[in-house]
């Protein structure tokens, strides 16, 4: 169908004031004009409507992708983070209609238009606050923030951290590329010092922020990092987020393959990956490498790399992860460890267990009604300095 | 009417006093903002209240918190006014200035009326607070109270010496800080009000204080008694009980009234309520009550900053609870984006904005209503929201609710425009019966079958579908949406209709609102049309002129977006349309687009309230 044939173009019938009337009266028939089957321009639909999930128990990971057409850029990063949270989210037993996406503005951000729950793609850095006020207000719902590293980071830097730290049980993934994509490659907050993008032609001056690092200062509860490269470590990353009571903050590197490509390919390029990356475990001895022969020992309040089987050096001297401190001082010299001074840490830094802001709320409305009872409309109203006149 | 009084046992010989009776009288405290005006102020307004007089007040205190004691920034106002008429504002101008100290004469002596009453505590005309004020010579030894009748009163040492005498066991500071009360017993002789309210009420607040609680009620008493033996009062007054209709009333002030409003809304609808707020004068009081509320499950949420704020409303809204954010013009500012995301996702939202001066921080405690424009116009693209403005601190209440129930029934976001004025103000409240109250009918859409999120009705309002709700899954978001679907769209067809519809759904908000109401003769030469906080003076001008039997009417907008459907034929049965606004024109700007009237502006810019006067003499040269 062309443009022209199109009932309600601009200089149709709706200048005279009736589309709309009639939009009501026969919607079905108006929407099929203006959607203009024919057009390019127009997106295969996200609504699958009058279809009920499955009950929990027996949803797949089909039950979560929406109709909507993925348009990341082909070899994209974020399509293997996509496709990992779709697979995991049967596996949480939660009912389909009780979880909903938020996200903000960037390429992550669309994400929600690809998962088949409820969704709310939202403004520039603002997913954390918005995602917040829907977890305070219906606790019963699973919600999950998708960011990136200059939505989270620069423009949204306030309510991320004070979402992290109020601990509301929810989880944020930061999907850092260190890069800005949908804008055509200007640095991000998270771009090394020196970097050339089309910003910064003689390279970045600002230094850059460390995600994990802002997460522990904002009193984060769960903390990890995964990479969109493997399949495996993410999935389970993922599943350990959404289990975790409180808010869990996963930063997952992903490689931009248009703007910076290969951002991490310096640790994670397969051949050298078990030298230069160390996969955190809790409980476990620090211990990477080929030949798994070397591991992170603490040499005063440094941690320091050394090699097993030299200078006297066992297992026992190496540093046992564990992700329970209460403090979290180990969590953060952990998130300042970078390759090639240290292998590039991935896995949980911490998980702790603290009352969740949703909760105190509800905490603080019940004791309130059993204090002063259900509210009474009435009696609010004719509270205050009152008087009758005869 | 002439009575003697008994003198005290220790007395001089009696003073014959004399009685008098007034109309109307307006009364402005001021003090240092550490000297209780306010308290005496509302104590007296509560007085004359139960007494049956109509009353209205207004507070006018400082942005500072605790400026230099006995500076000029440091002085704090209440203006009362109390009649045995109907009043709407707190008086133009005080027929009676209390003044605690040199800097609060200073400050509020040109508002007195010519001729007007002075009371002066003169044990704080020393030399030091001389010149904080600024006073070369003391203003109660030269030419400057000249005309006035002027009460010089020694109130810090007579409150302190009826303390000592007492034997109340308090520091210097704390007997001093009764003060205010012994000044409050000399006014509540002066105008033949009673004690017994007064008294009861600091039983009652200094219950676990009982040596405070004595303190104050002998200052109290020794006022009253000193004002009734003094020679300095020959005459006293009385203002006899106002023809109030029937009925419980209750003082409330703006912010008061705007919060027990959202709450009621809530009860009303059955929906819980989130306020998402970030601090900020004038609005913070609103936090604070609906903070108190909590047993109603109101959830309040003090935000990291005003973008917050917002978005987690929306949030809260997406939810299906009711959405309300609350804040002043500079915190518009920065959630325009926001409510431009509530707009776009079609998703009812209420945005409270207490205005104040402005621009920039402007004048924080001071009123304005600058911040029309910004409602109706202030975010990118074709923005269209709903815009309401209550007249009265008491049609808050009322205006709430209405806010509410247009957000939920037309899916949309509704700014409501309070002031400074409208907020701190305070006025008599016929308390509705609950009967009286409407029913907000709030509807879910469960139903799977052809669920389109963005499909209407025939108020163009789209399906309300939350979270929990199995089958409906949908995405929302910023970027245009597709007809019916919702679905991401860059369709220019698309755009432009879903620009035009969301535009029309806004229009057709006006089939569900009331009427204007012309008060005095639908037709004449001069139409005086206001909006919000101005309502009380513009009717009191209106009625003044009309007594004199000029033609001239008045129409008060509640509703400024979209506009009451008879606006315009309101408007052309005048000859000439007058709108005084604390702006430089912003509703004759739109009455001027919109209808091609030669609507004549009457700006006010000064952080104050018009004066009945002043509107009336601006109408005057229209006549």
């Amino acid at each position: 169908m062309s443009t022209k044939d199109n009932e309600t173009n601009g200089n149709g019938n709706y200048n005279e004031g009736n589309a709309a009337k009639t939009i009501a009266a026969d919607a079905e028939n108006i929407g099929g004009n203006v959607s203009g089957s024919g057009s390019s321009q127009t997106y295969p639909g996200s609504v699958v409507a009058g279809e009920v999930a499955p009950p929990p128990a027996q949803l797949k990971k089909a039950d979560f992708v929406s109709g909507q057409e993925v348009r990341w850029c082909p070899g994209c990063g974020d399509y293997s983070i996509l496709n990992n949270v779709q697979k995991v989210m049967p596996e949480l037993g939660i009912p389909r209609e009780k979880i909903v996406f938020v996200s903000g503005i960037g390429c992550s951000s669309r994400f929600p238009y690809y998962m088949n729950t409820y969704g709310f793609h939202s403004i520039h850095g603002r997913a954390p606050a918005v995602a917040t006020g829907i977890k305070a207000a219906n606790p019963e719902l699973s919600v999950w923030v998708v960011t990136g590293d200059g939505d989270a980071l620069s423009i949204g830097g306030n309510h991320f951290m004070h979402a992290i730290r109020r601990n509301l049980d929810m989880n944020v993934i930061l999907f850092n590329n260190r890069i800005y994509g949908l804008t055509k490659g200007q640095y991000s907050p998270t771009s090394e010092l020196g970097k050339r993008t089309k910003s910064t032609p003689m390279g970045v001056i600002d230094y850059p922020l460390n995600p994990l690092s802002v997460a522990i200062a904002s009193e984060a509860t769960f903390v990890a990092r995964s990479l969109d490269l493997d399949v495996k470590h993410l999935g389970a990353t993922v599943q350990a987020a959404a289990r975790h009571k409180g808010v869990s903050f996963i930063e997952v590197y992903q490689n931009c393959n248009i703007f910076n490509d290969g951002a991490f390919e310096y640790f994670t390029e397969r051949s050298e990956r078990t030298d230069r990356m160390i996969y955190l475990e809790h409980g476990q001895p620090m211990i990477f490498g080929k030949e798994r022969n070397r591991g992170i020992r603490m040499n005063g309040a440094q941690p320091e790399v050394v090699q097993i089987g030299e200078n006297g050096i066992t297992v026992d001297d190496l540093l046992v992860h564990d992700i329970h401190l209460k403090d979290p001082s180990v969590a953060f010299m952990l998130a300042r460890m970078e390759y090639p001074d240290f292998p590039q840490p991935v896995g949980i830094f911490r998980a702790v267990e603290r009352d969740t802001y949703e909760d105190m709320m509800e905490a603080q409305i019940t004791a309130a009604v059993e204090k002063q009872g259900a509210g009474n409309l009435e009696k609010l109203i004719n509270s205050g300095e009152t008087w009758v006149v005869q | 009417m002439s009575t003697v009084i008994d003198p005290p046992p220790d007395a001089a010989p009696p003073v014959e006093k004399h009685f008098e009776e007034l109309e109307t009288v307006t009364i402005r405290f001021a003090g240092d903002s550490g000297d209780g005006m306010q308290l005496t102020g509302t104590q007296f307004t509560n007085t004359s209240a139960v007494l049956g007089n109509d009353i209205s007040t207004l507070p006018d205190f400082p942005a500072e918190i605790r400026a230099p004691a006995g500076s000029l920034p440091g002085v704090s106002g209440f203006q009362l006014n109390f009649s045995s008429q109907d009043i709407r504002t707190p008086g133009d101008q005080p027929n009676v200035l209390v003044a605690m100290n040199p800097a609060a004469l200073k400050v509020n002596l040109f508002d007195l009326e010519e001729g007007g009453t002075i009371i002066v505590n003169t044990d704080e005309f020393n030399k030091e607070n001389l010149k904080k004020a600024a006073y070369a010579v003391s203003p109660l030894e030269d030419e400057t109270l000249k005309g006035y009748r002027v009460h010089r009163l020694p109130i810090t040492t007579l409150n302190l010496r009826a303390l000592q005498e007492a034997q109340v066991k308090l520091t210097r500071k704390e007997m001093d800080r009764c003060k205010n009360f012994f000044a409050l017993g000399v006014l509540y002789w002066l105008y033949d009000r009673p004690m017994e309210p007064t008294l009861q009420w600091i039983e009652a607040k200094f219950k676990k204080l009982p040596e405070v609680a004595r303190a104050n009620v002998i200052a109290l008493r020794t006022g009253y008694n000193f004002a009734d033996t003094t020679e300095v009062f020959t005459t006293h007054y009385s203002v006899k009980k106002a023809a109030i209709a029937p009925g419980k009333y209750r003082k409330i002030t703006g912010n008061e009234a705007t919060a027990i409003g959202f709450v009621a809304a809530s009860q009303l609808s059955g929906r819980p309520l989130f306020y998402g707020s970030y601090p900020i004068t004038p609005a913070s009081d609103i936090l604070h009550e609906l903070a108190r509320h909590k047993n109603f499950g109101v959830k309040t949420f003090q935000a990291e900053d005003e973008i917050a704020a917002v978005c987690a409303a929306i949030g809260a809204s997406f939810t299906g609870h009711i959405g309300l954010t609350g804040t002043s013009g500079p915190g518009v500012a920065l959630k325009q984006e926001a409510i431009g995301l509530a707009v776009m996702t079609e998703l009812p939202l209420v945005i409270v904005n207490v205005q104040r001066g402005g621009p920039s921080t402007g004048l924080p405690t001071k009123t304005e209503q600058a911040d029309l424009f910004q409602a109706v116009w202030g975010r990118n693209g074709e923005c269209p929201a709903v815009v309401l403005a209550p007249s009265t601190p008491a049609d808050c209440f009322h205006m709430a609710v209405e806010a509410v129930r247009l957000a939920f029934r037309h899916m949309t976001p509704v700014f409501y425009l309070s002031d400074g004025y409208l907020a701190n103000g305070a006025e008599p409240w016929a308390i509705p019966a609950m009967e009286d109250l409407p029913i907000i009918e709030v509807k879910f859409t469960e139903d799977p079958e052809g669920f389109l999120p963005y499909a209407r009705d025939e108020r163009l309002s789209r399906p309300f579908a939350i979270p929990g709700t199995p089958g409906l899954e949908h995405r929302v978001g910023g970027i245009e949406k597709e007809h019916l679907t919702g679905n991401v769209n860059y369709d220019p067809e698309n755009h432009e209709f879903m620009v035009r519809l969301r535009q029309e759904k806004i229009d057709r908000v006006a089939d569900d609102i009331p009427d204007l109401e012309v008060f005095g003769e639908s037709s004449g030469k001069v139409l005086v049309l206001g909006w919000g906080s101005t309502y009380g003076s513009i009717t009191s001008a209106v009625e003044r002129l009309q007594r004199e039997g000029r033609s001239v009417s008045s129409a008060h907008l509640r509703y400024l977006n979209p506009f009451p459907k008879n606006l315009g034929d309101v408007l052309k049965n005048f000859e000439r349309v007058i709108i005084p606004e604390m702006n430089l024109g912003q509703l004759a700007t739109m009455i001027r687009a919109k209808f091609l009237i030669d609507a004549v502006t009457f700006s006010k810019v000064k952080g104050r309230p018009f004066q009945i006067r002043e509107i009336v003499e601006k109408v005057e040269e229209y006549l």
